[in-house]
């Protein structure tokens, strides 16, 4: 079976600085699969060499056994790749509502077209609205983006993210700058809305990641010194001597 | 638009009533619309008012037509005037084949032709300019707009050199009046233009204005998306230019020029690029400025710059923001509690506005005109305008008119604080 995403020997070079210095991954179809490393160490680039917001200086990366390096970010997501931003990116002057409503439309089939009439596109009204539950928005429908919580628009940036019905989810950073109980309500979130899909995710709240991965991959100075399963990746011995190893063996939490 | 009713969880019922009334209404604003153009023409008569109406109705669409690039796809245009002008010389020469009889074609058909011609330029240029965005589009339509207003002289055979290509709109029949033919066709451009602010391409271009990037990221090529917006607009300027063919029967190199491109920029940003509605306001104000107070005096350029920059200053939304501001207050029922202060800040507006036209017209008599002596005539009233009896009042006029202002700013925003809290309160 073809992973759903695969990383072989991805370097990036920023002029002489090479910051991904040969990555490879290997993830499955439905995996939840972790990013973890400490600051610096690649984890957003990568992200963005997987979704096309930058271009890889060799190596190729794979989606569904296509090879994607170096196409735009609006081909990619066109694959089935939906990724979210470690800085909110939403659309801010839209409503709740448009905003999503937007992030379903190429993915109906609407395209540039200029000769249907929003309002009775049942289709994408249905699936911005069913969207707006799953990530619950629902009260929030008119409300204009720029003018949500923060966490109110952590959870429309996820809204957006998997809106277009995507096979592969990138999240970035999801929990990020959230409180305890915040954080814990995306974890829901993020688990109610991947279900039966490919979940990439960078985190470095410890409880979100062992609580949602299946697998996590160490990331070090732009290499994947890791790849292992939540139990083992505890245990590893390069990995506590590579990364904060107290962090990792302290429960829920710390971060 | 910012949501008059907070919606709260579970008013799907509520929703849907509101979608309906919003339905009704937009038909109630429609008609209202095409009632005001049946009726206008026949109220104000005169030769001038006629003229006057004619080109507020091609502004209209021109200004509209911008707006999509600017209010609703956030590209800054400094040379929207080359697919209006374009346009309409594509439309001159079309019009002047159908006078040769070459052409069986109607004559207030020929706005369309001009729109094609708009559109073809606006694949042609748009194709360049798009590929950019922010600053640097900003910065290519202005060098394509010098471009285009350079080559006017250039191809005479086009352009007409510097006389322009004079035309003559009475061949064939007149089927309807001219005036008409424009109103026309300003309605069903109007309409056209707000139904696509209502289809997927409208709505991503908000997207793509909003955050390029994120849209790249839901599958829109901002590129794409760019250049169809851009070559729809050029299409709407295209019509607005062959309109104006009809109505001035003559295009020159002006059309595609500098001040007409600044022209359409400033009548959007007066009345607002916000809201639908907004460049429809800024070109009636436009037109009022360029033509009727042009008229009046000499010192027009002047006002209308003014006028521009304490809008950019103190509305930055354009005037149809500052309407839209009261709406809430109406739907509160409170809009009666401000009107005073309003009044106070028009009073102290309206002084200001005599001190500032009496000096003006004073410099300009004394500078510019004092050939012709120094008597002059303004509102009514004749003096002299060396002499110290209307400086005195004009600088009278200044400081009663400066202290005014900031009693009735201050007035106004203590109220308006007041109102709005209370809105707050009376929502929490």
């Amino acid at each position: 079976m073809t992973s759903a995403l695969e990383l072989r020997e991805v370097r990036k070079q920023f002029g002489r600085t090479e910051i991904i210095r040969g990555v490879n991954l290997d993830i499955a179809k439905g995996e939840r699969h972790a990013l973890i490393g400490p600051n610096g160490a690649g984890k957003s680039t990568t992200f963005n060499l997987i979704s096309g917001r930058i271009a890889p200086s060799s190596g190729t990366v794979k989606l569904n056994g296509v090879d994607i390096g170096g196409l735009p970010p609006y081909k990619i997501n066109r694959m089935g790749l939906s990724r979210s931003f470690q800085v909110t990116n939403i659309f801010h002057r839209l409503s709740v509502f448009e905003n999503l409503r937007c992030s379903v439309l190429w993915a109906l089939g609407y395209r540039y077209s200029f000769w249907h009439r929003l309002e009775q596109l049942r289709d994408a009204r249905e699936r911005a609205e069913a969207v707006l539950e799953l990530i619950g928005l629902q009260g929030r429908h008119d409300t204009l983006a720029g003018l949500l919580t923060y966490a109110e628009q952590r959870a429309l940036e996820i809204g957006i993210t998997i809106a277009g019905g995507a096979e592969v989810i990138l999240l970035d950073e999801p929990t990020a700058g959230m409180s305890r109980s915040e954080s814990d309500h995306a974890v829901e979130l993020i688990r109610r809305v991947t279900v039966g899909k490919t979940l990439v995710m960078v985190e470095h709240d410890m409880s979100v990641v062992f609580g949602l991965a299946d697998r996590i991959s160490v990331l070090v100075y732009g290499e994947v010194i890791a790849t292992d399963t939540p139990q083992a990746i505890r245990n590893n011995r390069s990995v506590k001597e590579a990364y904060l190893g107290s962090t990792l063996d302290e429960p829920a939490g710390t971060h | 638009m910012k949501p008059l009713i907070q919606a709260s969880a579970g008013s799907d019922m509520q929703r849907r009533g509101l979608l309906q009334s919003a339905h009704s209404l937009r038909w109630i604003i429609w008609g209202a619309t095409a009632l005001v153009m049946l009726v206008l023409p026949l109220v104000f008569s005169s030769g001038f008012a006629i003229a006057l109406l004619s080109q507020i109705g091609i502004m209209i669409i021109f200004a509209l037509s911008y707006n999509m690039l600017l209010g609703q796809t956030g590209m800054l245009s400094f040379g929207h005037a080359v697919y209006s002008g374009l346009g309409a010389f594509v439309a001159a020469h079309v019009l002047n084949q159908i006078g040769a009889s070459h052409f069986p074609l109607p004559v207030s058909l020929l706005p369309l032709v001009g729109g094609f011609g708009g559109m073809l330029f606006g694949v042609l240029f748009g194709y360049v300019t798009t590929r950019k965005s922010g600053t640097t589009f900003a910065m290519i339509t202005l060098g394509i707009g010098e471009m285009v207003a350079a080559s006017s002289l250039m191809f005479p055979g086009f352009f007409g050199g510097e006389g322009g290509v004079p035309t003559n709109r009475t061949v064939g029949h007149a089927v309807l009046g001219i005036t008409y033919v424009i109103a026309l066709w300003c309605l069903v451009s109007m309409i056209a233009m707000y139904a696509w602010t209502q289809t997927p391409l409208g709505r991503i271009a908000n997207a793509v204005r909003d955050n390029p990037e994120r849209a790249e990221f839901v599958g829109y090529n901002t590129q794409r998306v760019r250049f169809l917006v851009m070559v729809l607009s050029a299409f709407f300027a295209g019509i607005a230019g062959g309109l104006s063919v009809i109505d001035f029967e003559i295009v020159t190199a002006e059309n595609v020029g500098a001040a007409q491109s600044a022209g359409v920029l400033l009548a959007t940003f007066i009345g607002g690029g916000a809201f639908f509605f907004g460049p429809v306001i800024g070109s009636v104000l436009f037109v009022l400025f360029a033509v009727a107070l042009s008229n009046l005096t000499p010192a027009w350029l002047l006002y209308l710059g003014l006028f521009f920059v304490l809008v950019v200053m103190y509305v930055p939304g354009g005037v149809s923001s500052l309407l839209m501001k009261q709406v809430p207050l109406i739907a509160a029922r409170k809009l009666h509690r401000m009107l005073p202060s309003y009044a106070a800040v028009l009073g102290a507006a309206m002084m200001v506005l005599c001190a500032l036209v009496l000096t003006v017209e004073l410099v300009y008599k004394l500078q510019i005109d004092s050939d012709n002596g120094t008597a002059m005539r303004l509102a009514g009233l004749s003096f002299d305008a060396a002499s110290w009896a209307p400086r005195a009042v004009a600088a009278m006029l200044w400081v009663l008119g400066a202290l005014a202002s900031r009693l009735a700013a201050a007035r106004l925003r203590d109220a308006w604080d007041r109102v709005q809290r209370e809105i707050a309160g009376s929502n929490a």
